[in-house]
C-alpha cells in the first residue's frame, strides 16, 4: 500500500516541520533556484533505476503558516550578505508592508541550514515531490492519496478544484488573506502615497479561479480595481524603460499606468545598484521581470510555473512585438525619444499579443519550443512538398503549408538556410499571427513581418492566403525578402492551388487529423508528448514534437489545463537549472506521470493512476517503438529545399540589403 | 482601388461589402489585404483589384507599396470620430505630395453612417472638404450596407471615364471585357489626367 505509506511518512514529516517554522517561505523556494546547489540529484537515465521509494512522495515544503512572507530574488550577486538586498528589502517594506526579503531573514534566523538538512534527509528517500503544488501548501499532500483517503480536507479540495483549470488549490481559510498580489500591493502603496484610497484588501485566494473568464475574450475594458482582475492566473505587462505602459494582458494600459510605474521604479531601483531584478515571490504569485533593450516585460503569475518557464513566455511576447516592429526600429525609436509611447505603433496588435498568451497557456508547443505537425501519410507530405518546391520565384525563402493550425510541410530556400534553420519560436509567431487575425480570411494578405530568431532587424514580406475558402483551415504562407514581390508570389499561390486541385490534395488534407493515443495500443497510457532532438539524420532541422489528441479524462478545458500544468511542472523539474533531472516518476492525485530526457529525445507521458512502475516502463518501450514505426507520418522528416536566389547575398540573413527596409519603414518619421 | 484611412474606420468592412456584400466583425488588418471584384457597367466589365490597407500606424510606411499606381483611392473616415477625419486629410496630403498627382480618382468616404447619433463630423464638413479639394464625397455604412453599391458603381464609372477618356477611345477596353485596373509600375501612363471634380 504505497499510498498509505506515503501518507504516513508525510504525517511524521509534517509534524516535525511544523514546530520550528522558518519565518520565510523563500528559503524553500530558493532551494529550487540556481543559487544553492541542491543535494537532491537526478536519476540515471535508464528506467530500471527508478526505485520503489520514488513513489513515496513526500512533501518538500509546507508553507501554510507563512502568511505574509514575500521574497525578492536578485540574480547578481547571489551572496547572502548583499547590501543591496537589504536596501531593497527596506524599500520594499516601505512599498508594501509585507515584504520580507529572504536574504534578510536567512541572515537573521539561520534557518536555511535547517531547511537544507531536512531537504537532504528527504532526498535520501524520495526523488520527487508528490504533487505539483507541493512547494506551497501543506494540504496538498492529501492529493497524493487520491480519492482513497478519508481525509475530509482532501475531499474538500477535490470539490473546489478551481475552474480555471489550474491545479491551484482552493486552500483553506487560514490562508485566505495570505496571498497578496504583489503588484497590486505595490500599486496600492503608490496610491496611498498619493493620498488616494484603495478598497480594502481581499484575498485572491478565496475565490481563486471561480470567476476566471473564459479565454479569448477581450479584457481590455476590464476594471482593474475589481477582484476578478486580480484573480487572473497570469498577468503580463510590457512597459518602456521610462515606465510608460505598452501592453497589459488584462485591463487597459492607462488604468494600470501607476502600477506599471511602480514596477519600473522597482526595476530601475535595482538597476541603480548594477543588479537586475529577476523575480519576486509572494505566497500566491511569482513576479518575473525580463528586460530586453528598452522594453521591460513583467509577468505576475499564480500558475506555479517555474521562473524559467515564465521568463520564456515573456520572451515570446517580446519576440512577437519584435516580429511586428523589429528590434532595430524599437531601439532607434527609444534612442531618439526615451519616453516615446510605443502603444502608438502597437495599437491594433493587442489582439495578436492576447492570442499569443492564450496559446502559450494552452499549447505545449511553446513549452517544448518545438512545432507540432499534422500527421499525414508521408507520400502525401512529399507530394505537397514537391508542389511547393515547384512554385517558386526569386527571393522566395520559405513556403509553409498549414492545416488546422498545424504544420503540413515547410520548404525552404537553400542559401538562406545554409547557416541557420528556422526556429520553432518563429514558426509559433507566424502561426499565432495567422490565428489571431480573422482578416486573413478576407483575401490575400501581404505584410511585412520580422522573424526575430532568424534576424531580429529585418523584415520578410509574408503572403498569406487560405486555400480552402470558406472553411479556411488550409493556409499557405510564402515568405519573400522582396517587398515588391506580391504579384510574383501570388502567382506561386496560383500554381500551388492548381497543382493541389489536380492531385486532389485538399480533400486528402481534410481527412488528416491528430491521432488518438489508443493507436499506440498501451492501455494505461493516456497521453504523451515526444520531442526528438537533433540526431544526425535530422540535424539542423526544425525541432518538432508529436502528441496525440487530449482525450477523456482530459476533454474539458479545465482538465486539459490541469494536465498541461502537470507537464509544465515535470518540465520545470527536468530543466531545473540547479538540479536537472533525467527521469521523473511522479504520482499525482489522479494520474501518474513519467518524464524522461535522453540525448535523443525528451518524453512526457501520462498514465492512469493505477499503472505500476513496471507497466509504465514496458509502456514506454512500446511507445518508443510505435513512434519509430510511425515516424514518417508524425514528423516532417526531410524538409525539402529549393533554390530561388542566384545571388545569396540578397537573402535576408547574409546580405544587409534588407536592413534598408527597417530604416525606410519610416518609424522615425513618426516621432 | 486602394482603401486608406485610420485604423478601425471600417475599410475592411467596406472591402468585405464590395467583395461579398457581407458584414462580419473584423480584426485589424495586418499589412494589407488584397482581393478582386468584378464590376459590371452597362457597356464594360471592370475587374477591380482592391487593396485594403492597414490603418495602424506601424504599417504606415508600407502603404505606398499599395497606393502607388492606384486608379482610385478611397479615403475613409469614421463620422463618429473626428480624429479619423483629420487622419483622412493627412492621407490626402500624402497622396497629393508624394505619389499620385492627379492620376487617381479620390473619394472621401464617411463611413459608419448608421452611428448618426454619435456623429462628430457633419455631412457639410465632409462635403466641404471634398469640394474644396476636388474629391468625390459619400457617406456609407458598411454595417447596414447603405450606399455601398452606389459607391462601387460610381467609382467604376469615374475610373472608367478617367482611363477611357484619356486613352481617347474605349474600343481597346471593350475588346477585353476584363480590365486590369491596377498596374504596379510607377510610370503611370495616365499621370497627366486631371483631377475630376464632383
Ligand atoms: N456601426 C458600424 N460599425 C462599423 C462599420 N464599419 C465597420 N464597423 C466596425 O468597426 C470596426 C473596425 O472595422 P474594420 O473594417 O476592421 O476597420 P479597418 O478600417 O479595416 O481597420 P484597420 O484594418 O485596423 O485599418 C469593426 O468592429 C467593425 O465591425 C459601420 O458602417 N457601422
Ligand atoms: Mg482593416
Amino acid at each position: 500500500m504505497v499510498t498509505h505509506r506515503a501518507h504516513h511518512l508525510f504525517g511524521t514529516y509534517s509534524e516535525g516541520r511544523d514546530q520550528p517554522r522558518p519565518p520565510s517561505i523563500l528559503i524553500g523556494r530558493l532551494n529550487l533556484s540556481s543559487e544553492i546547489p541542491d543535494v537532491c540529484c537526478g536519476i540515471a537515465p535508464d528506467v530500471s533505476a527508478v526505485h520503489q521509494s520514488d513513489w513515496d512522495g513526500i512533501m518538500e515544503r509546507d508553507n501554510h503558516q507563512e502568511g505574509e512572507a514575500q521574497g525578492v530574488k536578485i540574480c547578481d550577486p547571489p551572496s547572502e550578505s548583499n547590501p543591496l538586498a537589504h536596501t531593497l528589502a527596506t524599500s520594499l517594506s516601505l512599498l508594501g508592508n509585507h515584504m520580507f526579503p529572504d536574504q534578510v531573514e536567512r541572515n537573521d534566523s539561520g534557518t536555511a541550514n535547517k531547511e537544507e538538512t531536512v531537504d537532504s534527509f528527504i532526498s535520501d528517500i524520495t526523488a520527487e515531490e508528490p504533487s505539483l503544488d507541493a512547494e506551497s501548501h501543506s494540504n496538498q499532500v492529501t492529493k497524493l492519496d487520491t480519492e482513497e483517503t478519508e481525509n475530509p480536507e482532501c475531499q474538500n479540495i477535490a470539490s473546489t478544484q478551481p475552474t480555471d483549470g489550474g491545479t491551484e488549490d482552493a486552500a483553506d481559510n487560514d490562508q485566505s488573506d495570505s496571498g497578496e498580489f504583489v503588484v497590486t500591493m505595490l500599486a496600492k502603496a503608490k496610491l496611498e502615497e498619493q493620498g488616494l484610497g484603495v478598497k480594502g484588501r481581499s484575498s485572491p485566494l478565496l475565490e481563486a479561479g471561480t470567476q476566471e473568464c473564459p479565454a479569448f475574450i477581450t479584457h481590455r475594458e476590464e476594471d482593474v480595481t475589481a477582484d476578478s482582475w486580480r484573480q487572473h492566473r497570469k498577468h503580463v505587462f510590457v512597459l518602456s524603460e521610462a515606465g510608460k505602459p505598452i501592453y497589459s494582458r488584462y485591463g487597459s494600459e492607462e488604468a494600470l499606468s501607476s502600477t506599471m510605474g511602480v514596477m519600473m521604479a522597482l526595476v530601475s531601483f535595482v538597476q541603480s545598484g548594477d543588479n537586475i531584478i529577476r523575480s519576486v515571490y509572494s505566497e500566491e504569485h511569482t513576479v518575473v521581470f525580463l528586460q530586453k533593450g528598452p522594453l521591460v516585460l513583467v509577468c505576475v503569475s499564480s500558475s506555479r510555473q517555474s521562473e524559467q518557464q515564465l521568463r520564456g513566455e515573456l520572451l515570446y511576447v517580446y519576440y512577437q512585438i519584435i516580429s511586428m516592429l523589429t528590434q532595430a526600429s524599437i531601439s532607434r525609436i527609444f534612442e531618439h525619444k526615451k519616453n516615446y509611447d510605443l502603444r502608438r505603433l502597437l495599437a491594433g496588435s493587442e489582439k495578436i499579443l492576447d492570442g499569443l498568451l492564450n496559446l502559450v497557456d494552452s499549447d505545449p508547443s511553446f513549452l517544448l519550443a518545438a512545432v507540432h505537425c499534422l500527421p499525414i501519410a508521408s507520400s502525401l507530405r512529399d507530394s505537397l512538398s514537391q508542389i511547393l518546391q515547384k512554385a517558386i520565384t526569386p527571393n522566395l525563402v520559405f513556403s509553409i503549408l498549414i492545416a488546422k493550425n498545424q504544420l503540413l510541410t515547410i520548404v525552404q530556400e537553400k542559401n538562406v538556410i545554409e547557416d541557420s534553420r528556422l526556429e520553432p519560436a518563429d514558426v509559433h509567431l507566424l502561426l499565432n499571427l495567422i490565428g489571431a487575425s480573422s482578416a486573413f480570411q478576407a483575401g490575400e494578405i501581404w505584410t511585412p513581418i520580422c522573424l526575430p530568431l532568424f534576424n531580429p532587424d529585418c523584415y520578410f514580406y509574408a503572403y498569406i492566403s487560405y486555400l480552402d475558402p470558406p472553411e479556411c483551415t488550409v493556409c499557405l504562407l510564402l515568405l519573400s525578402t522582396d517587398k515588391e514581390a506580391f504579384y510574383a508570389v501570388a502567382e506561386c499561390k496560383r500554381k500551388i492551388e492548381e497543382a493541389m486541385v489536380a492531385q486532389n490534395s485538399l480533400s486528402l488534407i481534410a481527412k488528416a487529423h491528430s491521432y488518438s493515443v489508443s493507436q499506440v495500443g498501451v492501455s494505461d497510457l493516456r497521453h504523451f508528448m515526444y520531442k526528438p532532438f537533433d540526431v544526425p539524420d535530422n540535424y539542423r532541422q526544425l525541432t518538432q514534437f508529436t502528441s496525440p489528441e487530449m482525450e477523456a479524462p482530459y476533454s474539458s478545458e479545465e482538465e486539459k489545463m490541469r494536465l498541461l500544468d502537470l507537464y509544465r511542472y515535470m518540465h520545470s523539474r527536468i530543466h531545473s537549472t540547479s538540479r536537472p533531472l533525467k527521469l521523473i516518476y511522479h504520482v499525482a492525485e489522479r494520474e501518474t506521470l513519467l518524464a524522461w530526457v535522453t540525448s535523443k529525445f525528451e518524453l512526457y507521458t501520462c498514465f492512469s493512476p493505477l499503472v505500476t512502475k513496471a507497466c509504465a516502463i514496458t509502456a514506454i518501450t512500446k511507445l518508443l517503438r510505435w513512434i519509430k514505426k510511425e515516424e514518417d507520418r508524425l514528423f516532417i522528416r526531410y524538409p525539402p529545399k529549393y533554390s530561388t536566389t542566384p545571388n545569396p547575398s540578397k537573402s535576408s540573413r547574409s546580405g544587409k540589403s534588407d536592413q534598408q527596409d527597417s530604416t525606410d519603414n519610416g518609424f522615425l518619421s513618426l516621432l | 482601388m486602394v482603401l486608406l484611412g485610420g485604423s478601425g474606420v471600417g475599410k475592411s468592412s467596406l472591402a468585405m461589402r464590395f467583395g461579398r456584400d457581407e458584414f462580419y466583425t473584423t480584426s485589424p488588418t495586418v499589412g494589407c489585404a488584397y482581393m478582386t471584384r468584378v464590376v459590371h457597367l452597362s457597356d464594360v466589365t471592370l475587374r477591380f483589384e482592391i487593396w485594403d490597407t492597414a490603418g495602424q500606424e506601424k504599417y504606415h510606411s508600407v502603404t505606398p507599396l499599395y497606393y502607388r499606381g492606384a486608379h482610385a483611392a478611397l479615403l475613409v473616415y469614421d463620422i463618429s470620430k473626428r480624429e479619423t477625419f483629420i487622419r483622412a486629410q493627412m492621407w490626402l496630403k500624402e497622396l497629393e505630395n508624394q505619389y499620385i498627382q492627379g492620376s487617381t480618382v479620390i473619394w472621401l468616404v464617411g463611413n459608419k453612417g448608421d452611428l448618426a447619433q454619435n456623429r462628430q463630423v457633419s455631412v457639410q464638413e465632409g462635403q466641404g472638404l471634398a469640394s474644396h479639394k476636388g474629391l468625390f464625397f459619400i457617406e456609407t455604412s458598411a454595417l447596414s450596407g447603405e450606399h455601398i453599391s452606389e459607391l462601387l458603381q460610381s467609382v467604376a464609372h469615374r475610373v472608367y471615364e478617367s482611363i477611357g477618356g484619356h486613352q481617347g477611345g474605349l474600343s481597346e477596353w471593350q475588346e477585353t471585357p476584363i480590365v486590369e485596373l491596377q498596374h504596379r509600375d510607377t510610370s503611370n501612363p495616365f499621370a497627366s489626367c486631371c483631377k475630376v471634380g464632383p
